[in-house]
């Protein structure tokens, strides 16, 4: 990894959502929020309708860091997101997220990897950043 | 929200106990790939113990320190309009199956921003020995009157 350079993309990946993908995480994670399953509760409370979990957003954000760094979860040290728009998952058309990781900086403790997550072509997290140990 | 609660100690959470099938099952839930996730020889060949916990996996010991800032009796904060704001871990080592977790609870903010309030709080995750694990951060908004 040593000719690695600032904004190199080192991983890039889309992941298709369905209901059934959130359903999965909600009972994974134990956030059983009826937002994110049921459509008449989320129109009542002004949503648009079924969103994903924001965790389940940022869970899937890191996996082609993970895979880059071989696998190894340990070699992230740190890992933040900021909520900025929601994932509107349709009941049959589903949602596709797609990820770009990139070198923003690298210096003696290794790397910081930043994510660009787009739904619908909208960033859907800000400011998301990975130290990674190389 | 109440300023006060700023500052206030927590009582640490009952010990999780990390089983490895949960862990396979957050991991499929997150999409991932890797074998250290899965299979515990491969987890053991790159030196841990057990199978892997995915990076986002301690958001479900977290979860316990959260509930417990919802509850608090005087905390003032309305379920129903509780958003996530943003989320950060920073980690001393991955969470493997077999650990045992406690988390404590500690409000590091509290800020008010055009009628809504945002509460900052550091969920500092520790395994059976005391060893740090992984220190959680979020940052909760709550949404104001419309």
């Amino acid at each position: 990894m040593s000719e690695l350079a600032v904004g190199d993309v080192v991983a890039e990946k889309t992941f298709d959502l369905n209901r059934g993908s959130l359903v999965r995480y909600a009972g994974a994670s134990g956030d059983f929020n009826d937002i994110h399953y049921r459509d008449d509760v989320a129109i009542s409370v002004g949503l648009p309708g079924v969103l994903a979990h924001g965790m389940l957003t940022m869970g899937l954000a890191i996996q082609p860091v993970v895979e880059w760094l071989g696998g190894d979860s340990g070699r992230v040290l740190d890992y933040q997101v900021r909520f900025t728009r929601p994932v509107l998952v349709d009941a049959t058309a589903g949602a596709s997220i797609t990820v770009v990781a990139k070198v923003g900086v690298l210096d003696d403790a290794g790397a910081r990897i930043d994510l660009t997550v787009t739904f619908n072509g909208d960033t859907v997290l800000g400011k998301a950043q990975a130290r990674v140990a190389l | 929200m109440n300023p006060e609660l700023q500052g206030r100690a927590f009582a640490p959470t009952a010990p999780y106990l990390v089983g490895r099938e949960k862990v396979r099952e957050f991991a499929r839930a997150v999409f991932s790939t890797s074998a250290l996730n899965f299979d515990p020889a491969a987890a053991q060949a790159a030196g841990y113990a057990d199978v892997v916990a995915p990076p986002t996996f301690p958001i479900v010991v977290q979860e316990a320190t959260l509930a417990q800032l919802l509850a608090e009796p005087d905390a003032g904060i309305d379920f129903t309009r509780v958003v996530h704001g943003d989320q950060r871990f920073t980690y001393t080592r991955p969470i493997v199956a077999g650990d045992e977790l406690t988390a404590t609870l500690a409000v590091t903010s509290i800020k008010s921003l055009g009628g809504h309030s945002m509460v900052t709080s550091e969920s500092t995750i520790v395994d059976a020995t005391g060893a740090h694990v992984v220190t959680a951060i979020s940052t909760l908004v709550v949404r104001g009157d419309e």
